[in-house]
């Protein structure tokens, strides 16, 4: 099957800052995808690369198949983006906004789409409004629908959660889910790092323009988990097993273990020393941590 | 075919939902200069032979204001959707460059017959005549229209502020527009002007414009639409070239 979202060897200069370094991977269909990276790592570049908003220098991006410079036509109208920035047209209302969006994507008569996405986003109520008058939480829904107008295969959202209220927030998601579950492959970036823990099953991560990280959540999850065990004493911590102290929490000593199988040694480290042992925890490691310490250049 | 009308059809209601200001305001300054200069002028220059200066004025007044408004219809709605960024709703689906340019050429033109005809319509008791060529009338205010809503597109996709338009607007739309034999018949100018005159296609369309009125004019219509057309064809060329490139429009 061809891959939904196709990227090899992207690489994109403005002046002197390479935004993006031979950047290379793929999206399958009907993946939940996300793209992380601090701030200026080139997410939103490789972005407009796949949406034609700007041209890399090298490399080929394929949407569906279809060549983002070679088959334009055919890339963008597999593609919804919905960009980062917040903008709108505000000589119009929102039905206007959704009605000329839908047209120059060549369809006519769209309207009973429009009211499901005007339904499904919340903005039903808001139809007729100029977009001038909408809450900058509204105009991000606007924005997301106009992404949709055209039902494409492959939605692109550049963090469309900010500046968005949690109850939206839940619903907006409700929504990117059932269309993941009805067949579209969803690119998400975001800076909650739980949200693309709890949505995605793949992550790649970004830095100043290189991939430096790609897996499935779970195995990137896994080979991050440094197994802590955190506890608490009834003596100070034997000196055989000082090199694995870490850190304190809460009163408590965090051991670091290389693998689960070392809990053993520890503990009876702990009996032949004749420490009663108060209190025992495993600490989970959450995507953030992964995050940042991919970011610290450290390898997990 | 439905991408082109889409825009096409977003960019005229863009100026008629504000048409007190894209086109009323331009009629009511058109009706002033022709107040103005009509009594000032009216008993020193002498137009055509038959042709009173009070009538001579209108369609030179009504071309200036046709080719002041195309060029701004094009040129101000580029620049602000640049500015505020909402262009990439009309970057992102596959509009072709064709499209995108006859749909911003289209309203502009659409904007400069209907602010030409406003400036015909209150000035006409001043005593113009029924068009003697009205085919011709039509042909510069289409073309003429079109010079310059090409050039509002260029000059939209190219300025990256609204200081930088306003430069363009002031320092190239204004004098080609008013240098252009609107307030006089050019016989009449010295020399150098006479020959700067002829160096400047919106010279060519008004005295077109005119010939579609009174059946004379300072040069043969078809000169005229020669040089208006060729202006036509090479801004076009560049316009469609830029949009094609991604011209300041896709980095
Ligand atoms: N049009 C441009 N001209 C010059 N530099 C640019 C341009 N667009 C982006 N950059 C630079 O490219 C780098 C990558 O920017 P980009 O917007 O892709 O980052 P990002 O990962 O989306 O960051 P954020 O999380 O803040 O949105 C940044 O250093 C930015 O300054
Ligand atoms: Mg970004």
């Amino acid at each position: 099957m061809t891959s939904a979202i196709s990227i090899d060897g992207v690489s994109k200069r403005y002046g002197a800052l390479q935004a993006l370094d031979s950047v290379s991977f793929n999206v399958e269909q009907g993946e939940f995808f996300a793209l992380l990276g601090p701030n200026g790592a080139g997410k939103t570049t490789l972005i407009s690369a796949l949406a034609g908003l700007a041209r890399q220098d090298r490399g080929q991006i394929r949407i569906m198949g279809h060549d983002t410079v070679a088959a334009a036509r055919d890339a963008r109208m597999s593609l919804g983006v919905v960009p980062q920035e917040l903008v709108f047209d505000p000589f119009f209302t929102v039905r206007e906004a959704l009605q000329f969006q839908s047209g120059y994507f060549g369809l006519r008569r769209n309207d009973a789409w429009i009211d499901e996405l005007l339904f499904k986003l919340g903005l039903t109520e808001k139809a007729n409004a100029n977009m001038r008058a909408l809450s900058g939480g509204m105009k991000r829904r606007v924005m997301v629908a106009q992404a949709l107008v055209h039902r494409p295969p492959v939605i692109v959202l550049d963090e469309p959660t900010a500046g968005v209220d949690v109850e939206l927030r839940q619903s907006l998601w409700d929504f990117v889910q059932e269309l993941n579950d009805a067949g579209h492959t969803i690119v998400l970036t975001t800076h909650y790092l739980e949200e693309a823990e709890t949505l995605c099953s793949r992550i790649a991560m970004l830095k100043r323009g290189r991939l430096v990280a790609l897996e499935d959540k779970d195995t990137l999850l896994a080979r991050a988990a440094k197994r802590e065990v955190a506890l608490k004493l009834s003596g100070e911590l034997p000196t055989a097993l000082a090199p694995l102290h870490s850190r304190n929490e809460d009163g408590r000593l965090v051991l670091t273990l290389p693998s689960l199988a070392d809990l053993e040694g520890v503990l009876a480290t702990l009996r032949n020393a004749g420490l009663e042992i108060r209190e025992l925890s495993m600490l989970e490691t959450d995507l953030e941590h992964v995050f940042v310490s991919m970011m610290n250049g450290e390898q997990v | 075919m439905n991408g082109f009308y889409t825009l096409f059809k977003k960019e005229v209601l863009r100026f008629w939902k504000v048409a007190f200001q894209t086109v009323s305001a331009p009629v009511l300054t058109a009706l002033m200069y022709q107040l103005i200069f009509s009594h000032v002028l009216r008993s020193h220059v002498d137009a055509y032979p038959g042709v009173s200066y009070t009538a001579f004025l209108i369609p030179g007044l009504a071309m200036m204001s046709m080719a002041q408004n195309a060029f701004a219809n094009g040129s101000s709605s580029l620049i602000q959707s640049k500015i505020t960024g909402n262009i990439v709703f009309i970057l992102l689906p596959p509009l072709g460059a064709l499209e995108f340019f006859a749909a911003y050429l289209l309203a502009a033109v659409c904007r400069g017959l209907l602010v030409g005809l406003g400036v015909l319509v209150v000035t006409a008791w001043f005593g113009l005549p029924l068009p003697a060529e009205p085919l011709w009338a039509l042909a510069f205010g289409l073309l003429g229209c079109g010079v310059l809503g090409t050039l509002g597109i260029i000059a939209g996709i190219w300025a990256e502020k609204f200081d930088q338009l306003a430069a363009f607007q002031n320092f190239l739309i204004m004098p080609l527009t008013f240098l252009s034999g609107v307030f006089y018949s050019i016989n009449s100018l010295p020399p150098i002007w006479y020959a700067a005159s002829h160096a400047n296609p919106v010279f060519y369309m008004i005295d077109g414009f005119r010939y579609g009125f009174f059946g004379q004019a300072d040069i043969s219509p078809w000169l005229s639409l020669g040089v208006v057309g060729a202006s036509f064809v090479a801004l076009a060329t560049l316009a469609l070239w830029m949009i094609k490139t991604g011209y300041k429009l896709r980095h």
